[in-house]
């Protein structure tokens, strides 16, 4: 059985600042992590394969300073990495995103497909279903727990008040819900494997059959006009002093007194 | 003349605005009566008719109560292969009716299913998604539709827009806009039958869900974050005292300990209630996202540099484990 797990490498949020006159998001002072959601989906695709003997391709697609932390994913236990890059795939929404990537997806023909539930930097959830959707595969998003009986995917999602369990026959989409299970720690050895001798596959626009007007910013549907800093909202900041039973009695005043 | 010319323009309206309607085991999602409440404003302000859309089988009663909100018409796209969720087939029922109407903008609610609907119509019909807003508004510049999407655990909004030309669509975070109140009259009600082939798809073979507590629109909440150290009882006992609704941080519903629906933060849910108190949580950015809103924050934290304060009107520096139990007592001796 083949997995293919989509991957994004994403600033850590505290850090990120927005360049006050540019207006855009300032990469260079925040360092780079692979997205919370993806590690879920990695582990998820790890554990399929030590139960079903599955392989575990990564894949994704941006710039190349991606590779460290794809890197990261095959000392985790992913048997491939690939970094789908060029100019042309660059200012991409999440339709022209899903569009490479399901192109991608193609050549590698899978049966499973994983992604994190949705990203830090945007978090839009959307490319998981916009690939199944170019695909013409099912998807499944929100799945917290999968199991595979003759090529049937037995899978729980979280949905509102609670779960439901679905079954769909091969191949599917599936996003993995963040914090859904442990990520692993990449063992020693691996990893100085995958640092110092693994090669990450590169494709380019190239490599894949694509209708470049439909890729990159050219390809997008959507366009952003700008980004504002959002002003923390102005609290009072007020720290209250006393005994216990002075500090519970003031809290209570506060609430009785903020009615309406 | 030029009056009644001037009159029949006024009349005339362009285009529609669409809000998709979601059920759940409670009846219509608060979601989906908030965007069509939304829609309606945005109709009244850009001169654009509005409808509901409603896909399943058998939701007779449901169409006939969406139909009494201020919407211009209500879809109802009617299958048996709709009766029960399979975003494939919804995305594909909806699109064979976009295609017949040609609307302007669908709304989603930002919810679990209506994102994977959202963003398969949006690559079947070759449209702008703008994901999970928390504004929405015409520019009149252009009459395209302006969407605020929160990115970054909450810290920058993005201001976006879908190209000139492309049927635009929007997912809407939960609880943002108000909830609209029924006309007094039913808009008509359009069927639709797609055409749809049985699959051997996806099927659902188990489900449990609960009732969900909506947090928010509460006036009171107690949020316990991880300095409960999972013990929730407190917490609880507090929150009915004071007549509050609990909630709880990111890491206490991963832990199983409170559904994902009362989880507060970009990942969960927003708070606009007039009070929240909020007992052992540290103020990670990902979770004061979603207090942006509250009128006043009184927080209790053991650790007097914790980040949380900066987010609070009073901070109090307390063994939440001493504290909380006072206000209780406190509380009880005043007499409710
Ligand atoms: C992609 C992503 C999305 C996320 N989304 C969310 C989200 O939507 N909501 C969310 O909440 N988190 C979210 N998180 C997690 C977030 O980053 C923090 O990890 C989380 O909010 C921390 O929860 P906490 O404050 O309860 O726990 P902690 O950070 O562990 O803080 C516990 C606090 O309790 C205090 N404390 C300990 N003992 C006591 C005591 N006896 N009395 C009083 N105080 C005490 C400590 O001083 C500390 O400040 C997300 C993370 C990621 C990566």
């Amino acid at each position: 059985m083949e997995i293919v797990v989509c991957v994004k490498v994403v600033p850590k949020v505290e850090q990120v600042r927005l360049d006050p006159i540019t207006k855009t998001v300032d990469r260079t002072s925040a360092e780079n992590e692979l997205n919370d959601a993806d590690k879920n989906a990695v582990e998820a695709a790890l554990q399929l394969k030590d139960r079903y003997g599955s392989r575990v391709t990564v894949l994704s697609m941006g710039p190349l300073f991606f590779e460290p932390l794809l890197k990261l994913c095959v000392a985790m236990g992913a048997d491939d990495a690939i970094l789908l890059s060029d100019k042309a795939f660059a200012g991409a929404d999440t339709y022209a995103t899903s569009y490479v990537l399901a192109q991608a997806i193609k050549r590698l023909r899978p049966d499973i497909i994983l992604c994190g539930e949705s990203t830090s930097d945007s978090g839009t959830a959307q490319v998981p279903p916009q690939i199944a959707e170019w695909l013409g595969y099912p998807n499944i998003s929100y799945v917290s727990h999968i199991s595979i009986e003759d090529r049937v995917v037995v899978a729980k999602r979280t949905v509102k008040g609670g779960y439901e369990v679905v079954k769909v026959p091969l191949p599917v989409v599936m996003s993995v819900e963040l914090g859904s299970n442990t990520p692993r720690f990449p063992d020693f050895k691996r990893k100085r494997w995958a640092e110092r001798e693994f090669k990450i596959t590169i494709w380019t626009a190239n490599d894949l059959e694509l209708d470049l007007n439909l890729t990159g910013k050219t390809g997008s549907k959507t366009e952003v006009i700008e980004l504002h800093p959002i002003a923390p909202p102005q609290r009072l900041r007020k720290f209250l002093e006393g005994s216990e039973e002075e500090k519970a009695r003031a809290i209570i005043k506060i609430i009785r007194e903020s009615k309406g | 003349m030029l009056q009644s010319f001037y009159k029949l323009q006024q009349v005339v309206k362009m285009g529609e605005i669409w809000s998709f309607v979601e059920v759940g085991p409670e009846g219509i999602e608060a979601v989906s009566l908030e965007i069509i409440g939304k829609a309606a404003e945005l109709g009244d302000q850009s001169n654009m008719r509005t409808a509901a859309v409603l896909t399943g089988w058998g939701m007779e009663k449901i169409v006939k109560e969406v139909s009494r909100y201020p919407v211009d018409r209500v879809y109802y796209v009617e299958h048996g292969e709709l009766a029960f969720y399979d975003p494939a087939k919804h995305a594909n029922a909806l699109h064979q009716l976009v295609e017949k109407e040609k609307p302007e903008i669908v709304l989603f609610g930002a919810t679990y299913n209506g994102v994977d609907i959202a963003a398969r119509l949006a690559i079947r019909a070759e449209a702008g998604l703008i994901a999970h807003v928390t504004y929405l508004g015409i520019d009149p510049s252009d009459g395209r539709l302006v969407g605020h999407v929160p990115g970054f655990g909450g810290g920058i909004v993005a201001v976006c827009k879908c190209r000139p030309g492309v049927l635009q669509i929007a997912t809407v975070r939960p609880g943002v806009f108000e909830r609209p109140i029924p006309t007094g009259h039913e808009a008509e009600i359009h069927r639709f039958s797609p055409k749809l082939h049985p699959t051997n798809g996806w099927r659902i073979v188990e489900r449990r869900v609960a009732k969900v507590v909506d947090i928010t629109r509460a006036e009171k909440v107690v949020v316990a974050g991880m300095g409960t150290g999972g013990e929730l009882s407190l917490a609880k006992t507090l929150a009915q005292k004071l007549g509050a609704q609990l909630a709880v941080t990111r890491p206490l519903a991963d832990l199983g300990l409170a559904p994902r629906d009362v989880q507060v933060g970009s990942t969960g849910v927003s708070l606009r209630s007039n009070i929240a108190l909020i007992l052992g949580v540290s103020g990670a950015s990902h979770f004061v996202s979603g207090i942006r809103d509250v009128k006043t924050v009184i927080s209790i934290n053991i650790d007097r540099n914790a980040p949380i304060f900066q987010f609070s009107d009073y901070c109090v520096e307390a063994d939440l484990f001493k504290l909380v139990p006072k206000i209780i007592e406190e509380f009880e001796k005043e007499g409710a």
